[in-house]
């Protein structure tokens, strides 16, 4: 399912560990930045490379907002919501992105390109309003500036 | 106000990444000469002990203290794992550190595990730290190319592995028992106590969970001595920390000072006082799961525990989160409510039914459709929470909640009808 390139990767990670089980939440991030989302094939593949059943995997996906069990669009969009980022612009942020994008909550636009998601507090309040685009941090994010980042991301 | 520089001494320095400038600056020197001297690991925590060190991540347990929980018998190998979940409302000192010095952490953690017998080490860190992340991964493989970590340390007999590894967007897995069942891989639930972590942690061996602060204060109290940091700030509560400031002043961010200063200097000073030349309604001074200040509380609280316990607040993880008289107070604590109902794990059913019917109530009386007995609705559900969970995360609703809402009655008062006040209701 991935390169050997991939797998020699995964296997370091997962030799940081006494058990393979552990290295469960960084396998998964690290397949999920090659997949996309973590749909049942790959989370079998995980089960397999960590030596435990399915539904261990599927017990951690199901838990952590940032393991999507569920298809995203090719780009993911956090914008924090929480009290310092509100106060200071986050919740005319999250307005703006949701008429520019034409989604709510969780909502992928129609040419799948974004998904936007509401994220809890990002540790970057100084600097509010913040987003992530594709995991990566934006930080006193007016409505223009959003336009410009998203327009930037292909 | 005077501000401070020992955590935050190399942050604004060129290449304050790099191994190279940290060595040049004496980094690696404490560790390297405790390795050497091959020092004792007991008279170490000893050190750490009589240094008044306090953890940084929230709850301000003795760090030296903790340490000496660590069964020295044991025939079982120990883990030292550092905690850099870094997710409490108002807070962002931690990932400063990662990305500016990651080997003063990186040294902090060589000196930990020596002291108390770990030959591993974990760095957990929230997945949204990506910068942190590919920072610290760095320092690592620095490190371990120069030496300085792996076996054998310099000759010394002394063996450490320093691993990274991450959450996914958890605010739970912050909790130390819920960090530890999230790098297992299973569901991270927090757990009972006791067993504490220090007697029965990572895969159940003895393991010391620790801030990223925390760990990066280690190498200047090794270095300088005990009595060096127990003389920073407040006798009782010292050291250096560094302080979060967010939301309505002119000048937010990270402010290292040591323990003891005014809080309304600090806004004042070097946060340049409030936004516009607006007033202040309220700060919630130590994260959000802290009690909220009033002005006049503001005006004469001191930032040390004592000074803080005083206020009846506390000082958790330091971030201060200051609103100024355009915020509706409602709308403040319904956010953080939102946050928390989000945040329960589920765990235990009164943080996670009692969270999300919190959240309704407010919601309700946000709509202007509230009843004043939803107040004390409230106060009941909170009383019927707190206190009965396994971990702190719903301590840590119900606190600014019933603080916000006794408080600034007034205010969600304003949003009830009159025909839903009690006087209506009763007559």
């Amino acid at each position: 399912m991935f390169s050997a390139d991939l797998v020699t990767e995964l296997e370091e990670i997962r030799g940081r560990f006494p058990y393979p089980k552990a290295a469960m939440v960084p396998v998964l991030r690290r397949v999920q930045e090659e997949k996309g989302w973590l749909d049942g094939e790959t989370q079998a593949w995980v089960a397999e490379f960590l030596s435990v059943e399915s539904i261990e995997v599927h017990e951690v996906v199901s838990f952590y907002p940032m393991l999507y069990g569920q298809p995203v669009g090719k780009h993911v969009v956090h914008v924090c919501r929480t009290l310092s980022c509100d106060v200071c612009g986050g919740k005319e942020l999250w307005k703006h992105l949701e008429k520019k994008l034409g989604v709510g909550r969780n909502g992928t636009t129609a040419d799948g390109r974004f998904t936007l998601r509401a994220a809890e507090c990002l540790a970057s309040c100084g600097t509010a309003p913040v987003m992530l685009i594709d995991n990566e941090r934006h930080e006193n994010v007016g409505p223009a500036d959003a336009d410009k980042l998203l327009e930037a991301t292909s | 106000m005077k501000l401070s520089n020992v955590i935050s001494a190399r942050f604004d320095k060129e290449g304050s990444t790099k191994l190279k400038g940290y060595r040049e600056d004496g980094g690696y020197e404490t560790f390297l000469k405790v390795l050497k001297e091959k020092r004792d690991p007991a008279q170490l925590i000893d050190e750490v002990k009589t240094s008044g060190l306090r953890g940084r991540g929230g709850a301000g347990f003795s760090t030296g203290m903790k340490w000496s929980f660590v069964p020295k018998d044991s025939p079982k190998p120990k883990y030292l794992c550092v905690n850099g979940d870094e997710s409490e409302p108002g807070t962002f000192k931690d990932r400063q550190i990662l990305e500016k010095d990651p080997h003063q952490l990186l040294e902090g953690v060589g000196l930990a595990s020596y002291a108390i017998g770990a030959h591993t080490a974990y760095i957990y860190l929230r997945c949204e730290f990506k910068q942190g992340i590919a920072t610290v991964q760095k320092a690592i493989r620095k490190a371990y190319e120069a030496g300085l970590f792996g076996k054998d340390i310099q000759g010394s007999g002394y063996d450490l592995d320093v691993h990274l590894t991450m959450g996914a967007g958890a605010y739970i897995c912050g909790e130390e028992t819920s960090l530890l069942n999230s790098i297992e891989g299973v569901r991270p639930y927090p757990r009972n106590k006791p067993p504490f972590p220090a007697v029965e942690g990572l895969f159940a061996c003895p393991t010391i969970v620790n801030n990223v602060e925390t760990i990066s204060n280690i190498p200047h109290i090794i270095k300088n001595g005990a009595d060096w940091h127990a003389k920073l700030g407040h006798a009782e509560d010292p050291g250096s920390r560094l302080w979060c400031v967010s939301g309505h002043v002119e000048k937010p961010g990270v402010y290292e000072a040591e323990t003891g200063f005014k809080l309304q200097d600090l806004i004042d000073g070097p946060c340049g006082g409030i936004r516009g030349g607006k007033k202040l309604k309220a700060i919630i001074p130590g994260g959000s799961s802290s009690k909220v200040l009033l002005p006049d509380e503001v005006a004469q609280v001191t930032m040390d525990t004592p000074g803080i316990r005083a206020m009846g607040s506390s000082l958790g993880s330091a971030g201060i989160i200051v609103l100024d008289e355009t915020t509706c107070m409602v709308d403040a604590v319904l956010n953080l409510m939102k946050f928390y109902a989000h945040e329960s794990c589920g765990q235990c059913t009164p943080c996670r039914e009692g969270t999300p019917w919190i959240v309704q109530i407010l919601e309700r009386i946000e709509r202007g459709e509230g009843r004043e007995v939803d107040l004390e609705l409230i106060e009941d559900l909170a009383s019927n929470i707190e206190g009965r969970t396994v971990c702190a995360l719903a301590d840590g609703a119900c606190w600014p909640l019933v603080s916000i809402v006794k408080k600034f009655r007034h205010e969600f008062l304003a949003k009830i009808p009159a025909a839903a006040r009690k006087e209506a209701v009763t007559a």
